[in-house]
C-alpha cells in the first residue's frame, strides 16, 4: 500500500539533500574561481589546479597518504575479516563479550583518545614514529569498519553452501577461500574502500601517532585552513571529492549488478526444484 | 606432457599426499579447535595490543606528573637505592585529576562538549528522522541512488567537508551575501567563531550517521502492521505513532549513540568552525598535548571522558553484540 510520494516527504528528501550538498557544491564550484577570494566570484580559471601541482611539499604529502591508505586498508580488510568471521561464524567462546567490545568500540571511540592512547603506546615501546606507526593506528580502527562490513554480509549468507562443501570433504580454510569469499566479495571490496577513504581522510589519529618527517595530505590541509581558506585548498578539495564520488559509484553499481545477478540464480536455482514439488 | 613435468608432477602429488597424512594423523576435533583458536586470536591479539594495552598506558601516565625530559613525564615506579637497600618505589600523583575537578575551564569543557553534544544528537535526529522515512516511501527503482547520495558524504573527508562550511558562514560568506541580498540583513551576521557554527557543522557531519540505522530499522517494518492499523479505523498519524516510531527504536538509538559519542570528543569541528571562544573537551585534550605538551595532564583528560561515555559506549556494544547474535 505505497501510494504516491506526499508532499511532506518530498519535502523532506529535497530539504534533505540540499543540506548535504550545497556546501560541497559551493566548494567544488569556488574552486574554478579566478579570484584569489574565495567567496567572490571573477569567472571561471583553471589556474588553482595548475598551482597545485608544482606544489612540491603538497604532492609529497599525497603520496604519503596514497601509500598509508592503501597499507592500511590491506591490513584492515585482513583482520576485519578474520573477525566477521569470529563473529559470525564461531559461536560462544571464552572472551566473546570482549572481544566483540575490542571489534566494535573503535566506531564510536572519539579520535583524540584514539590518537593519544596509540602515541603513549608507541613511545612506550620506544618505536620511531612515521609512516609504520601511523599504518598501525589507521589499520587498528579501520578493523572496526571491515568487521562490520563483511559481518553483515555473512549474516545474510545462505550457510547450506558453505555446509555443503564441508559434508563434500571441503576442509573449513579450503571452503572459506573457495566458496564463503567469492559469495561475500561485494562486502570485502566494500570494507576496503570504506578503510581506504577512512585513512585517506584521516587527521586526528594521523597527527598523533606522525613522526616528524611524515605530513599526510589532511594534516597539510589542516595546517593551511587554520590560516584562512584558500582557492587552492578548494581545488585539492575538489579533487579528493571527485576521486571517492567515482571509486564509491563504480564500487556500489558493481555491488548491485553481482546481487542481482545473485538473486537471479538463486531464483534460476530454486526454478527446477519448485517444479518438482507436487502441487 | 614432458617425462621431467610428468615427474614433477608426481613428486607434487606425493608431497601433497604426505602432508595430508601428517595432517590426518590429528584428530579431527583437535585440528578443528586449532583453526578456531588461530582465527580468534589473530584479531584478538592485534586489538589487545594496539587498542586496550594503550588505554592502560594513557591511565597510568595520567598519575604521572610532566617533566622536561623526553618522554615528558616521570615514571610512577622506578628502582631507588636508600641507604644501601635497593627497592621499587612508587608515586602516584592525583595533581592531574585535582586540578581537572577544581580548574572551571575543565569542567565547562566537560560540561559544554556533553551539553553540544546532546543537543546536536537531537537535531541531528530531527533532521533525520524525516529523511530516512521519506526514503522507505520512495519507489524502489529510484531508492538506490538516493540510498546512494544519502552513503555518499559519509565518504568523502570530514575535513573537507567541515572546511566547505567556513566559506558560507564566515562575515562576508556566501549564507552572509544571500541574507543581505534577499534584504533580511542590514549587517552581516556573526556565526562563524560561534557555538552556532558548532552545532551546524556536527549535525552536518553526522547526519548519514544518523539516517542510515534509521532507514534500516524502517525498512524492515512490516507494511501490513500500517495496514492493518487503517483497517481497523486508526487514522494514519497516530499509526505512525504507535507503530513506526516504537519499531523504529533500536535504529533511533543506534544513530543517536553514533552521533553522541564521537560528538562529545570532537575535535576538528570547534576547532575550525567554533573558534577561540568554543571549548570542548577534544580541544583542551589537543591543546594541553600539542600546544603544551603536558602528557600526564592530556591523559587524565582523556581517562575523565572515556569514564564520561562508558555508559553510552556499553549500551552501543549491547546493541551492536545483539545484532551480530540474533
Amino acid at each position: 500500500m505505497r501510494q504516491g510520494l506526499s508532499a511532506v516527504t518530498m519535502t523532506a528528501l529535497a530539504l534533505g539533500y540540499a543540506f548535504l550538498y550545497v556546501p560541497i557544491l559551493l566548494l567544488v564550484a569556488y574552486s574554478f574561481n579566478e579570484s584569489k577570494l574565495v567567496t567572490v566570484w571573477a569567472g571561471f580559471s583553471l589556474r588553482w589546479y595548475g598551482a597545485l601541482f608544482e606544489n612540491q611539499q603538497l604532492l609529497a604529502a599525497a603520496w604519503v597518504t596514497l601509500r598509508l591508505a592503501v597499507i592500511s586498508a590491506t591490513g584492515a580488510l585482513v583482520l576485519g575479516t578474520l573477525a566477521g568471521v569470529v563473529l559470525t561464524r564461531i559461536g560462544r567462546f571464552a572472551g566473546r563479550t570482549l572481544f566483540s567490545g575490542l571489534v566494535f568500540a573503535p566506531l564510536v571511540m572519539p579520535e583524540v583518545i584514539t590518537g593519544l592512547s596509540l602515541l603513549l603506546l608507541f613511545v612506550a615501546l620506544d618505536w620511531s614514529r612515521g609512516p609504520a606507526t601511523m599504518a598501525i593506528a589507521h589499520i587498528t580502527f579501520a578493523t572496526a569498519y571491515v568487521a562490520v562490513v563483511v559481518q553483515a554480509r555473512l549474516a545474510t549468507l545462505d550457510r547450506s553452501i558453505e555446509e555443503a562443501a564441508m559434508d563434500l570433504g571441503a576442509r573449513p580454510a579450503k571452503t572459506f577461500f573457495v566458496i564463503t569469499v567469492p559469495m561475500i566479495a561485494p562486502g570485502l571490496l566494500a570494507g576496503w574502500l570504506l578503510a581506504f577513504t577512512l585513512s585517506l581522510d584521516d587527521l586526528v589519529i594521523a597527527s598523533f601517532t606522525t613522526g616528524p618527517e611524515a605530513t599526510t595530505l589532511p594534516m597539510y590541509i589542516y595546517s593551511k585552513v587554520r590560516l584562512g581558506v584558500t582557492p587552492e585548498i578548494n581545488a585539492v578539495s575538489s579533487i579528493l571529492i571527485g576521486l571517492v564520488a567515482i571509486g564509491v559509484l563504480i564500487a556500489s553499481v558493481a555491488l548491485k549488478v553481482s546481487e542481482e545477478r545473485r538473486q537471479r540464480d538463486a531464483q534460476r536455482a530454486a526454478a527446477p526444484r519448485a517444479a518438482m514439488v507436487p502441487r | 606432457m614432458t617425462a621431467r613435468e610428468a615427474v614433477e608432477t608426481s613428486g607434487a602429488a606425493e608431497r601433497g599426499r604426505s602432508v595430508a597424512a601428517i595432517r590426518r594423523l590429528l584428530p579431527e576435533e583437535v585440528r578443528g579447535a586449532l583453526g578456531r583458536h588461530f582465527l580468534i586470536a589473530v584479531p584478538f591479539l592485534w586489538l589487545g595490543v594496539f587498542f586496550l594495552a594503550p588505554f592502560l598506558i594513557v591511565l597510568k601516565l595520567s598519575f604521572s606528573e610532566v617533566a622536561l625530559a623526553m618522554p615528558p613525564y616521570t615514571p610512577i615506579a622506578e628502582w631507588v637505592d636508600e641507604a644501601g637497600s635497593i627497592h621499587l618505589r612508587f608515586t602516584l600523583n592525583l595533581s592531574n585529576y585535582l586540578l581537572l575537578v577544581e580548574d572551571s575551564l575543565y569542567r565547562r569543557s566537560y560540561l559544554n562538549s556533553l551539553g553540544i553534544a546532546a543537543v546536536s544528537t537531537a537535531v541531528t535526529l530531527a533532521i533525520g528522522f524525516p529523511i530516512a522515512y521519506a526514503l522507505t516511501q520512495v519507489a524502489r527503482r529510484w531508492r538506490f541512488a538516493l540510498l546512494m547520495l544519502a552513503i555518499l558524504p559519509f565518504w568523502t573527508s570530514f575535513l573537507i567537508r567541515v572546511y566547505a562550511w567556513i566559506s558560507i558562514l564566515k562575515t562576508e560568506g556566501f549564507l552572509n551575501q544571500l541574507l543581505a541580498w534577499l534584504g533580511l540583513i542590514s549587517e552581516p551576521l556573526q556565526i562563524l567563531n560561534t557555538n552556532w557554527a558548532v552545532y551546524l557543522g556536527i549535525v552536518y557531519s553526522y547526519l548519514p550517521f544518523m539516517v542510515l540505522p534509521l532507514y534500516a530499522s524502517l525498512e524492515r517494518i512490516d507494511v501490513s502492521l500500517m495496514e492493518a492499523a487503517a483497517d481497523l479505523g486508526c487514522r494514519p498519524i497516530k499509526a505512525f505513532w504507535v507503530i513506526t516510531v516504537p519499531l523504529a527504536l533500536p535504529g533511533v538509538v543506534a544513530g543517536s549513540l553514533l552521533v553522541f559519542i564521537p560528538a562529545v570528543g570532537e575535535f576538528v569541528i570547534p576547532d575550525l568552525l567554533g573558534g577561540s571562544g568554543s571549548i570542548m573537551i577534544g580541544k583542551t585534550l589537543w591543546s594541553e598535548f600539542f600546544n603544551n605538551r603536558d602528557w600526564p595532564l592530556s591523559s587524565g583528560v582523556a581517562v575523565i571522558l572515556l569514564v564520561l561515555l562508558v555508559v553510552p559506549i556499553v549500551l552501543f556494544q549491547r546493541l551492536q553484540l545483539r545484532r551480530t547474535v540474533g
